[in-house]
């Protein structure tokens, strides 16, 4: 049947296999109902949830809670298409043993990230699109018109979706068994959320709970995103006084080289070898 | 039976006649081969050598260290000793190009259950330098006509030839199946015998792992019977055992109770015990052990276990 070849040219390009991994990435992500609805359209549905019970309530003078919260929501959304879909998605694949036939297929590792890296920003673009525009024409939210603040939208999405990405590759090594990671990596998400203002206004936590959160990436790209969608004057109301872009982009920065590190040292294709 | 459907449209494939002849050595070699988990040793001093175009099977009870050994050859284990070379590289640092001339047949597509048929093999066509068209492959494991089925939607036999499938994909010089029949229903198992015996005739080299015997005998050039980690015979199917084989059990009861003997001259046996005998002997018989008979004595399990 297959005659074997002896004399062969050199295997594929490691972007070559990454192209073709992001089309099968988001070909399985379109096609895993619970990813769509837990990690995709979960923004949405906060979004529908926040906007409904609070409506136009006003967190400070010229800020309804919709507008406060779509920062957070937004955030959120990046962290769940990012950190938390990756982490669990790779543990599946560990524990089914798909991995470990990229292994002997020879698959370059950097192929295989390249492939849930591209999977990851095109599903959150889109998720980030679809969350925008409810928020604006079902609840009002008016949206920045200038372009300065669209640029900060995008580097604090583009940190954070990369961030969440690396932390969720290095987590999935660690994390154990698929089992685990479903149980273990959406309970973390929702502590952080709690801890990062995306429930409640931050500034209205205690203090401790600031400091923690302070640490991770949510709390600055919720941040970021309030800086985009809120005015001008809201930023004293910050904890810092003022919007703090330099930090923001140093902390996902940071995180990004932490976790790439990490990712890298870390992973495996099976358990336990 | 489904063989014919499923012979190989070889001629597709040839190797291209300007190459150069195939290497003559060992596709695999292995030196005193050891892997231990937690002290135990799981492969303890395994020797072996595989030649270039033979299907070796690897013949064992269930942990007796067959898919350890794979493994280590496949390059996914470390050992901890012993020399192993497979087409001429040490597994354990074998690079993509090796990757690339060695074939696995997993037990996951590695892709997922929602894919189609086609959509798979086309996926997986991108990791290969020289990959068998899409549409071919699928006519070889006589998918062609599922090829807009689901994975998750296929029997286990289907299945199982989607992996082989992709296995073959990159047209590996080697092949490693473990167990490829395990679970499947007698059907679905002839076929994936048919698919070895035509990777056979390409020329392909096949290591499988298996536990049953009649597939060793059935598909395997020769036959390497391994227990408790340790090679304790490696033989065609025909030649198995061959110091067992050749000795005869004598049966017979004698007042009432029966009685037996085991020897290599049967005939001097029972010229001795019919010129003792009175009469009769009830329940004369002279048997040898047959293949499976000598397999279970290979791997040490105590007879009247089996009784």
């Amino acid at each position: 049947m297959t005659a074997p070849v002896l004399t062969r040219p050199a295997p594929p390009s490691w972007t070559r296999i990454a192209r073709a991994r992001v089309l099968l990435e988001l070909r399985l992500f379109l096609r895993e109902p619970q990813q769509v609805v837990f990690s995709f359209a979960y923004p949405v549905l906060m979004m529908v949830v926040f906007g409904s019970v609070f409506g136009a309530n006003e967190v400070s003078p010229g800020v309804s809670f919709s507008q406060y919260f779509l920062a957070g929501i937004a955030a959120t959304g990046i962290m769940l298409t990012s950190f938390q879909a990756v982490g669990m998605g790779i543990a599946e694949e560990r524990d089914r043993g798909d991995l470990a036939r990229l292994q002997v297929l020879g698959t370059p590792p950097l192929a295989y990230a390249g492939g849930k890296a591209g999977q990851v920003l095109l599903s959150t673009a889109a998720q980030l699109a679809l969350l925008l525009a409810v928020a604006a024409l079902v609840y009002d939210v008016p949206l920045p018109d200038d372009p300065g603040r669209w640029a900060t939208f995008a580097w604090v999405s583009l940190g954070g979706a990369l961030a969440g990405t690396v932390l969720g590759i290095a987590v999935s090594s660690g994390v154990g068994s698929a089992r685990a990671a479903a149980a273990g990596i959406p309970a973390l998400a929702i502590v952080l959320q709690f801890f990062s203002g995306v429930f409640f206004v931050f500034t209205e936590l205690p203090a401790w709970m600031q400091q923690v959160a302070a640490v991770f990436p949510l709390k600055w790209m919720t941040q970021g995103m309030r800086s985009v969608f809120l005015p001008e004057q809201a930023a004293a109301a910050e904890v810092a006084g003022a919007w703090e872009h330099g930090r923001t982009a140093l902390v996902l920065l940071a995180w990004v080289v932490v976790g790439t590190v990490l990712a890298a040292r870390t992973f495996r294709w099976r358990r336990g070898a | 039976m489904q063989k014919d459907s499923l012979l190989p449209t070889t001629r597709a494939l040839a190797a291209d006649p300007r190459e150069e002849p195939p290497d003559p050595g060992p596709v695999i070699s292995i030196r005193g081969l050891v892997k231990r988990y937690g002290g135990r040793a799981v492969v303890d001093g395994v020797d072996l050598e595989v030649r270039r175009g033979e299907v070796f099977a690897l013949l064992g009870p269930n942990g007796a260290g067959k898919t350890t050994t794979v493994e280590v050859l496949a390059g996914v284990r470390r050992r901890d000793a012993g020399e192993v070379q497979v087409l001429g590289v040490d597994p354990a640092v074998g690079d993509r190009a090796w990757r690339d001339r060695v074939g696995v047949v997993a037990q996951t597509t590695g892709a997922g259950n929602a894919l189609t048929v086609r959509e798979t093999v086309d996926h997986f066509a991108a990791y290969h330098a020289t990959p068998v068209p899409g549409g071919e492959l699928l006519d070889l494991v006589g998918l062609g006509a599922t090829a807009r089925t689901r994975v998750d939607k296929l029997s286990g036999g289907q299945r199982r030839r989607l992996e082989v499938a992709l296995g073959v994909q990159g047209r590996p010089e080697l092949l490693f199946l473990d167990e490829p029949t395990t679970g499947l229903d007698p059907v679905a198992r002839r076929q994936s015998w048919a698919l070895v015996e035509s990777l056979r005739a390409a020329g392909t080299t096949v290591l499988l792992t298996t536990h049953y015997l009649d597939e060793a005998a059935h598909l395997a050039d020769r036959v390497g019977v391994i227990t408790a980690g340790r090679l304790v015979e490696v033989a065609p199917p025909a030649e198995l055992g061959g110091e067992l084989r050749r000795e005869a059990t004598v049966r017979w009861t004698e007042d009432g109770v029966p009685r037996e003997v085991r020897t290599y001259r049967p005939a001097a046996v029972l010229r001795d015990l019919l010129a003792a005998a009175p009469g009769e002997l009830p329940d004369l018989t002279v048997t040898r052990p047959g293949l499976e008979d000598v397999y279970l004595r290979l791997v040490g399990v105590p007879e009247e276990a089996v009784r």
